[in-house]
């Protein structure tokens, strides 16, 4: 038996806040309060596009204490899978989405002693509404923010202004500014933590630097959510239900699984939380992991797949589902 | 739902007793003739009018003098109410989940009236009457976690999620199956079950463990856990093992009925919203031999179960002594026939 705990919204407002960026405001259709959350959190935004139903992951940038609305931001991604095209190009203010309750996979830890986010990019949005919540618990904290140009870059304006210039520092590509990585780790106080969320190379650089610093493993957080890379098409034999697929080129084993009407389990759909990690019985071909879930014993078993963002490179696969 | 409070006591004079209504709605533990463990969670969801399930926190006839004997305990031992600091949000979290559901199950007993951040709880049974600003503890007598728990029936961990793994760094354990916050308090959730027999090596708290560390905000799970308790004491802690052990050397054939208790842990787990950390309820129920078997499928059911154990589970629930004794003393109100699945009485 599950609960659905899902919520109808509808958009109220979008927002160009700069030139790829869009912040969509979403309230409750039938006016109940929204769940508050815990900063860091994310929901799984469902949206009918024609016949598609797409479901993608977006952090929630608003006040976590702010029960009437909830409030993402989305970059238009060239060459996306059409989530991002969606989001800009067709919703519009009135549209009605479903959105699921608020999820953290990347939570501060309660009891750093600072805190210290580097963001690239629209990776800016879960410190949003973490600096929201810590201001109001009265934590210290830091934020280290590249953006490639000021046209580009969301919300380093308001957020300066807001928390003041001693707690938020932008870095712009443009004009050759980057955060001091190396400088900024190496002078902080026992018992701070370190949050990164950008693009993966920045959050790699920004996680190696600091191991090779020796900041232990506990104090280093980073979230990456994965969009389903594209790959070749191939079938999917669901032992379990009696059914063969296909996954299409642009479709994750996921997606092909609930278009044939089947339900299996989710929560980030971005190859992070574990839970839909589904046994493979056999396969001709290679596993590709994108998720960065399975341990890499797992991933060399054979045996195991996070079908939100991984798929195969060959023809067939069997799945216990 | 109008409840008639009982004025009654867990030690000394031991007057608990449950009335024939309370004993229909027992959460009876065991869904078929034999027990093994089992990563036995479902949905926390509201289950039929006169069952345990029925209000998602759970106030029944014991609350007041419950409530009473949690008072006793933690002036004999503040220790048994303990939270790290960085609990804090999480201790608003939890006040807040107890009072809106407590209101929200027995609007006769509790209210909740909240204005922005002013709130006004009103607990009638225990004559309360208290404002406070959500957030600021100094408006409460106790700090939160502390003050809506000695108004709450059951026991209360709070446990951190960090590290792929839960912290047990709060609670309120009064009424607890012999383990201890205060040695337990800042575990994780292997060190915690380290005690446990044969659960480790089928692999259930692995398994457990990552069902909870992606536990949904709005989606509480329950399972049902149990032991036995000799004569009716809520506070079956380490610390006072030497007050109830010897007990266990009470039981005889004559005093089964009245003396055994079958004491069932209904546990609901429940994602925090602000603190994203987990609330782990332990509610704990006591129903006498005697009472079991006035339900003909439980009497039937139970010492089936009880000779269906592995001797290392007998040992570990503390029932070596006495079990043998209860067997006896339960098969003669079993007369062989068939059970009907499930927990619920036919």
């Amino acid at each position: 038996m599950t609960i659905n705990t899902d919520m109808t919204v509808r958009v109220v407002s979008i927002t160009q806040v700069a030139e790829k960026v869009k912040r969509f405001r979403l309230e409750r259709v039938d006016g109940e309060p929204m769940p508050v959350f815990s900063g860091g959190a994310h929901v799984v935004v469902a949206m009918r596009d024609g016949d598609l139903l797409r479901r993608n992951p977006y952090s929630l940038m608003s006040s976590p204490r702010d029960s009437s609305g909830y409030e993402i931001s989305t970059l238009r991604v060239e060459n996306s899978r059409g989530g991002s095209a969606f989001m800009h190009e067709k919703l519009q203010v009135g549209d009605t989405l479903v959105v699921s309750q608020p999820i953290n996979l990347f939570p501060f830890d309660a009891r750093g002693r600072k805190h210290i986010f580097m963001a690239g990019g629209i990776g800016i949005t879960p410190f949003i509404a973490m600096m929201d919540q810590m201001l109001r618990e009265d934590r210290s904290f830091e934020l280290h923010y590249a953006v490639r140009n000021r046209i580009h870059g969301a919300y380093w304006k308001e957020l300066t202004q807001r928390y003041g210039t001693h707690r938020v520092k932008i870095y712009v590509d443009d004009e050759k500014l980057f955060i001091p990585v190396d400088s900024i780790l190496a002078s902080q106080p026992l018992g701070t933590h370190l949050y990164v969320c950008g693009p993966a190379g920045m959050i790699d650089g920004v996680l190696a630097k600091a191991r090779r610093q020796g900041w232990p493993e506990q104090n280093l957080h980073s979230e990456r959510f994965l969009a389903p890379p594209p790959g070749k098409s191939f079938r999917a034999v669901l032992k379990k239900s009696g059914k063969t697929i296909t996954v299409g080129t642009h479709q994750s084993i996921l997606e092909a699984v609930e278009a044939a009407g089947i339900d299996a389990p989710f929560l980030c759909r971005g190859g992070a939380c574990g839970q839909c990690e589904t046994g493979v019985l056999a396969c001709t071909g290679s596993l590709e992991h994108n998720d960065h879930y399975l341990e890499p014993d797992d991933k060399n078993s054979g045996r195991k797949i996070m079908i939100c963002v991984s798929r195969l490179n060959g023809s067939e696969i069997t799945l216990d589902l | 739902m109008n409840i008639t409070f009982r004025k009654e006591t867990f030690r000394d004079d031991f007057t608990f007793a449950n009335s024939p209504e309370t004993i229909r709605r027992y959460p009876f533990p065991f869904n078929e003739d034999s027990y093994m463990y089992s990563v036995n969670m479902e949905p926390h969801v509201r289950g039929a009018p006169g069952t345990a399930f029925d209000s998602l926190i759970d106030v029944d006839e014991h609350y007041v003098s419950e409530m009473h004997d949690r008072a006793l305990v933690l002036k004999e031992d503040p220790l048994r109410c303990q939270a790290l600091p960085h609990m804090m949000t999480a201790q608003w979290d939890t006040l807040e989940l107890i009072m809106e559901q407590q209101a929200a199950g027995y609007p006769e007993h509790f209210s909740l009236t909240r204005d922005g951040d002013n709130w006004h709880w009103i607990n009638r049974p225990m004559g309360i009457d208290q404002k406070f600003v959500f957030g600021d503890a100094s408006t409460l007598p106790y700090e939160p976690m502390e003050y809506v728990t000695r108004q709450s029936q059951g026991d209360f961990c709070i446990v951190d999620q960090r590290d792929n793994n839960l912290w047990m760094d709060a609670g309120m354990v009064t009424t607890q199956a012999d383990w201890s916050l205060d040695f337990d308090i800042g575990m994780n959730f292997m060190e915690w079950h380290g005690p446990v027999p044969l659960a480790h090596q089928i692999g259930v708290f692995e398994r457990a463990l990552k069902f909870l560390l992606n536990l949904q905000q709005g989606k509480p799970v329950r399972r049902l856990n149990w032991t036995m308790t000799i004569n009716p004491r809520l506070d079956t802690s380490p610390e006072n093992y030497p007050k109830w052990g010897p007990d266990r050397t009470t039981v005889t054939p004559e005093n089964v009925g009245s003396k055994v208790h079958l004491r069932c842990e209904l546990q609901s787990l429940w994602r925090l919203p602000r603190s994203n950390a987990i609330l782990f309820v332990i509610r704990c129920y006591l129903i006498k031999m005697e009472e079991v078997v006035t339900v003909p499928k439980w009497a039937r059911r139970l010492p089936r179960v009880l000779r269906s154990l592995p001797p290392e589970l007998v040992d570990y629930k503390g029932l070596t002594r006495y079990r043998q004794t209860t067997i006896d003393w339960l098969s003669k109100f079993d007369d062989g026939l068939p059970t009907s699945p499930g927990i619920f009485p036919d």
